[in-house]
């Protein structure tokens, strides 16, 4: 009985369409969260690097949060926390409370907690960037703004791209814990899929499968992306 | 994709050395308002009621995790070991192991081990009727396995790292001495490689300690699960979250502290 393969079919008697759907709906949380993420990084790195004395002690303050809580428990206050915090910004500038989708909210979650990781990472990343690159950058005229576009960004991506990778894959296997708070990604619909035609092994191995698939799938990507970022750096290995 | 794990950096607590600056002085005050505020305006009478079953899930998540941190660990030697200088299809099966449990969620691994497997199990007359199956029908050794294997897959590939970044002039240097490759591997390279891995093993434990939370899902009771009956209880949607982020800060500050303590105690002399 356990591996009855027709239940998993792309029409509807069998599931196969809505796992993959789910699969969609994980994705495209792990891509929103994860871009979300980086740009917290990326500005809570020059605030612990540049920033005056609040910023920073209030930026490790928020790094060592989130980093010390697990995702678990972070999803769950983060999830209501954000809906219920939009809705009283609405009501106080006088707007009636809207809905927030379940994927806004999930992306906002998954995008905090990987801001923390990606401030540490960047952070890192920059400090390895050889000082004297960015003083001449400075010494040539360039807007803050313009050193970090042309010098600082592209110079510090070979020591970033690691630890980005590293949170990457995080972030994909993140967006199973979204199941707890009712979000119907991979994991939940998986789980109601199980439910229904009580064949769990069949699916929870598919789902497993699923992930296994987009990690491995990244693995090759992220190391393309490497080879280019590291171009012209000498090799060490 | 090998430096996955050494890239996460460990859990590295501000610096506590200059406390009594202005601005820090600031900071402290209006964080001393807002926690003042937290107790004030909102509601923690269900507290004495839950103290006992809270303190008893406290101590179930340290229990499970102590336990699941030891035998992954000591499951993770061999894992990496045999990546290192193991026969072929051990290697390669060890290596599979790794990437398709750090591959997949450990949400998902639990569910299928739990659901899965245990609804597996319960078809069988031969396992059912075994003496097994008084524990094989609760939840916690699902949950148990689950978290030992992904501790012993992350620590795994850390573990390669750090049995194959052993200099290879102090294994020859031990070959010299006339030790049996037994008496080296435990004299020599087990130590040295452990030493290796003790910074990242703080980090891993860290991480350890916020998955635990996972096995409340599958109606293990910890902390965690303990809170989730007071949510249902009081109709509270903050405070018991609040509290337990609380509880697992300080949970993470006691395990990164004591592991500091320990890393102190282990002499290093500057290569």
């Amino acid at each position: 009985m356990p591996f009855n393969l027709d239940i998993l079919a792309l029409s509807p008697p069998g599931w196969g369409g809505v796992l993959l759907g789910g699969l969609l709906a994980s994705l495209e949380l792990a891509v929103g969260g994860y871009l979300l993420g980086l740009v917290i990084g990326v500005g809570g790195a020059f605030g612990k690097l540049y920033g005056g004395p609040i910023l920073r002690d209030l930026l490790e303050i928020y790094t060592t949060l989130i980093r010390a809580v697990p995702e678990l428990v972070l999803i769950l206050l983060l999830y209501y926390a954000g809906t219920d915090a939009v809705n009283q910004l609405l009501l106080l500038i006088g707007l009636p409370a809207v809905d927030i989708s379940g994927l806004a909210a999930g992306i906002f979650v998954i995008g905090v907690v990987q801001g923390a990781y990606s401030t540490e990472v960047l952070r890192g990343a920059i400090q390895a960037v050889p000082p004297g690159q960015i003083e001449a950058a400075r010494a040539y005229g360039m807007s803050p703004f313009l050193a970090l576009r042309r010098v600082t960004l592209p110079a510090m991506l070979p020591y970033a791209i690691p630890g980005l990778s590293n949170l990457w894959m995080i972030a994909t296997k993140d967006t199973a814990l979204l199941a707890v708070v009712g979000f119907s990604e991979l994991a939940l619909v998986t789980r109601q899929a199980a439910g229904s035609t009580k064949s769990y092994m069949t699916f929870y191995l598919a789902a497993g499968a699923l992930y296994l698939l987009v990690t491995l799938f990244s693995n090759v990507v992220i190391s393309f992306i490497e080879r280019h970022a590291r171009r012209g750096m000498p090799r060490t290995v | 994709m090998n430096q996955e794990t050494a890239t996460l950096s460990a859990y590295v607590p501000p610096k506590a050395r200059s406390l009594l600056e202005p601005h820090r002085l600031f900071l402290m005050a209006v964080f001393l308002v807002i926690v003042f505020c937290a107790v004030w305006f909102l509601r923690w009478d269900w507290m004495p009621k839950y103290g006992s079953r809270l303190a008893y899930g406290v101590w179930q998540t340290l229990v499970m995790l102590f336990w699941t941190s030891v035998v992954g660990f000591l499951l993770a030697l061999p894992i990496g070991l045999v990546q290192v200088t193991g026969p072929r299809p051990l290697a390669w099966l060890a290596k599979g192991f790794c990437t398709i449990i750090r591959g997949t969620p450990l949400l998902l691994q639990i569910w299928l081990l739990y659901y899965g497997l245990g609804s597996l199990f319960a078809q069988y007359p031969e396992v059912r009727s075994s003496f097994l199956w008084p524990y094989l029908r609760q939840a916690w050794p699902y949950g148990f396995t689950a978290l030992m294997l992904s501790f012993a897959a992350y620590e795994g590939e850390v573990m390669r790292g750090a049995f194959a970044g052993v200099p290879r002039g102090e294994l020859e240097a031990a070959r010299a001495f006339g030790m049996s490759r037994w008496t080296m591997f435990r004299r020599i390279w087990l130590p040295r490689a452990i030493h290796r891995a003790l910074p990242t093993l703080t980090g891993e434990t860290v991480l350890q300690l916020k998955a635990t939370p996972l096995v409340a899902t599958i109606t293990v009771i910890d902390v965690y699960a303990v809170i989730s009956k007071v949510r249902q209880d009081t109709f509270l949607t903050y405070e018991p979250l609040l509290l337990l982020a609380l509880i697992y800060l300080c949970l993470t500050g006691i395990l990164v502290g004591g592991f500091r303590l320990l890393e102190r105690r282990i002499p290093t002399r500057g290569a």
